[in-house]
């Protein structure tokens, strides 16, 4: 027994020359699979992309035709109007996560009073979020259509006069557009709070009511504080993916109409597999790249400051 | 609440409502929500085996999602498991990098990949898809959560007994984390079902088309008949519903440890 303790203590604390050794060899064979995949699939390709940003190549002249252009993409993409309407597009597209953020934890604190059916509603919002994105991107396709779709007629039958044109109109292209990022969102969102809300202590509440505090009282200080880590994590994880919502907007809209719903991930595409710009597109992925490094900056110095546990 | 319940998947009862109806009828007002024409054997039919083949896409979705599920979870766990228990120099840094990629967007990367695959003939192939997707940040990171969570003890206990490390992964780690491995494999497998930009920029040939390429032929090439295109919609949501409503548990905590761990 005695000799057992001994000998996990001294492969705990002083792991000997030799057994490291062997240790080395089967933890390289384990991770040598996802380890070279990354490198090939992802590592490469973004190395490849910050050169490629520096070059004119394009895939009608292939490689022989392309030029080292230093930065030169990058001062006609900060002039391309389309480039600059979609950052803004995106930037606009950034007001849906505190919407749906705040939309979602109505509904759960509503949702977490009842105690049956609990099950079923988390099923019934996170239908959206598991859903095909070009299933949903149709259905809504046909639903925003500005003279027969559903959403107009109904509108129209309850007496509006001046109906918006959706996904057909300049203006409301982008809403629409917003609307559907929260319906497939709050799903996920709303998982994540329900689990929250179930690890505040009931007696928070109770000395709050002892105290005659009103409900709208109640949920903007003790609820809304002490989700704030959950917040600020599907803040962030919002922030990420509005920059990533590719297949929705090509299937809704392909950007349109006039490049009112372009974002840059589309514009990536664009001009990567339709004008097959290859170093024009790469100049539009690595401002992509930056923005996310911004990004994860922001949730590294924030998550010290800002989530009180 | 409930009445909200039903008003937030009101356009999927739509869908499947206009996916029965003759093509005339999917846009009357006021919305026939039981239809009073049905004409869903003929959509249907028209879908799966018509001028663009339902039957065929599925049939190659399912091939792809499959292997992709399997392969990428293979792949995950075996590093997932290295990273958790086992020592080997540079491994913080080399689970620093898997982590790195988790924020890249899918889309910023696509240009490279494309040339990287064909130059090397990849591109137009079931098996370019499936390595796309194979490897993956948040499926190392959520797997060595759970190996994280294994006594060590046990596997020590183990080493004493002589047994070597793919014994001891094989044998003891793996069992013990498969509710895990069913969790990353149920989402891994929507997540791949799902996915429309590789299969768009990938695939040329339209018999390697998947599913999500194939609806939309149902609202492109075909000028866009509606019934068509919902019918297309409610057969590519089926195999997700009916995964979702087996695995509905180890979906929701499985993308809530995503969420919450980032």
């Amino acid at each position: 027994m005695k000799a057992t303790i001994d000998q996990t203590n001294e492969s705990g604390n002083k792991p000997k020359k030799r057994k490291k050794g062997k240790h080395n060899a089967s933890g390289y064979l384990f991770v040598a699979p996802m380890m070279i995949g990354s490198i090939i699939i992802i590592f490469y390709p973004i190395v490849a992309s910050f050169v490629l940003s520096l070059t004119d190549w394009n895939l009608i002249t292939g490689f022989d035709g392309a030029n080292f252009i230093g930065l030169s993409n990058f001062v006609t993409l900060f002039q391309d109007s389309i480039f600059l309407r979609g950052l803004r597009n995106n930037l606009i597209l950034l007001t849906v996560v505190p919407i749906g953020l705040y939309l979602s934890l109505v509904l759960a604190v509503i949702i977490n009073k009842y105690v049956f059916g609990k099950d079923a509603f988390k099923v019934i919002y996170f239908m959206p979020y598991i859903s095909s994105t070009v299933a949903v991107a149709l259905i809504f396709r046909v639903l925003f259509h500005p003279s027969d779709g559903p959403i107009n007629q109904f509108l129209l039958s309850v007496g509006f006069e001046n109906v918006p044109g959706w996904i057909a109109s300049t203006t409301w292209s982008l809403p629409s557009v917003m609307i559907i990022i929260i319906w497939t969102q709050i799903g996920l969102q709303l998982v994540l709070y329900l689990a929250a809300l179930q690890n505040i202590p009931q007696e928070l509440y109770e000395a709050a009511e002892v105290d005659g505090a009103s409900a709208f009282y109640k949920f903007r200080k003790i609820t809304v504080p002490l989700v704030t880590p959950v917040t600020f994590l599907l803040l962030i994880q919002g922030l990420v993916n509005s920059f990533k919502v590719f297949d929705l907007i090509k299937v809704l809209t392909d950007g349109g109409p006039a490049n009112s719903t372009n974002i840059p991930v589309l514009y990536l595409y664009q001009q990567g597999f339709e004008e097959l710009r290859t170093g024009y597109a790469s100049s539009i992925a690595v401002i992509l790249f930056l923005i996310l490094v911004i990004i994860t900056y922001l949730q590294w110095i924030g998550q010290k400051k800002w989530v009180n546990y | 609440m409930a009445v909200l319940g039903i008003l937030f998947l009101l356009p999927f009862v739509w869908m499947l409502s206009s996916s029965f109806k003759p093509e005339g009828d999917v846009l009357t007002y006021p919305i026939e929500w039981i239809p009073q024409t049905w004409n869903a054997v003929e959509n249907y039919r028209e879908v799966w085996f018509g001028r663009s083949s339902f039957a065929l896409y599925y049939w190659n979705s399912i091939k792809v999602t499959l292997l992709t599920t399997f392969v990428s979870t293979a792949f995950s766990c075996l590093a997932a498991y290295a990273f958790a228990k086992m020592t080997f120099k540079g491994r913080d840094l080399l689970f620093m990098l898997v982590l790195l990629t988790y924020m890249i967007p899918p889309q910023a990367i696509v240009v490279p990949q494309y040339l990287l695959f064909s130059s090397v003939g990849l591109v137009d192939s079931h098996l370019g898809l499936i390595l796309l997707n194979s490897f993956s940040a948040f499926g190392t990171f959520m797997l060595r959560q759970f190996f994280l969570s294994i006594n060590d003890s046990i596997i020590e206990s183990a080493k004493i007994d002589g047994a070597g490390e793919f014994r001891i992964f094989f044998k003891i780690a793996l069992p013990l984390v498969v509710p895990a491995l069913a969790t990353y494999s149920i989402l891994r497998f929507i997540w791949t079902w799902n996915d429309y930009q590789n299969p768009l920029i990938f695939l040329r040939s339209e018999e390697l088309y998947t599913i999500q390429i194939g609806i939309y032929q149902f609202a492109d090439s075909h000028g866009a008949i509606y019934s068509l295109m919902m019918a297309a919609a409610v057969s590519s949501i089926i195999p997700l519903l009916i995964v979702f409503i087996i695995g509905q548990k180890q979906v929701i905590d499985g993308i809530s440890l995503g969420g919450v761990k980032g």
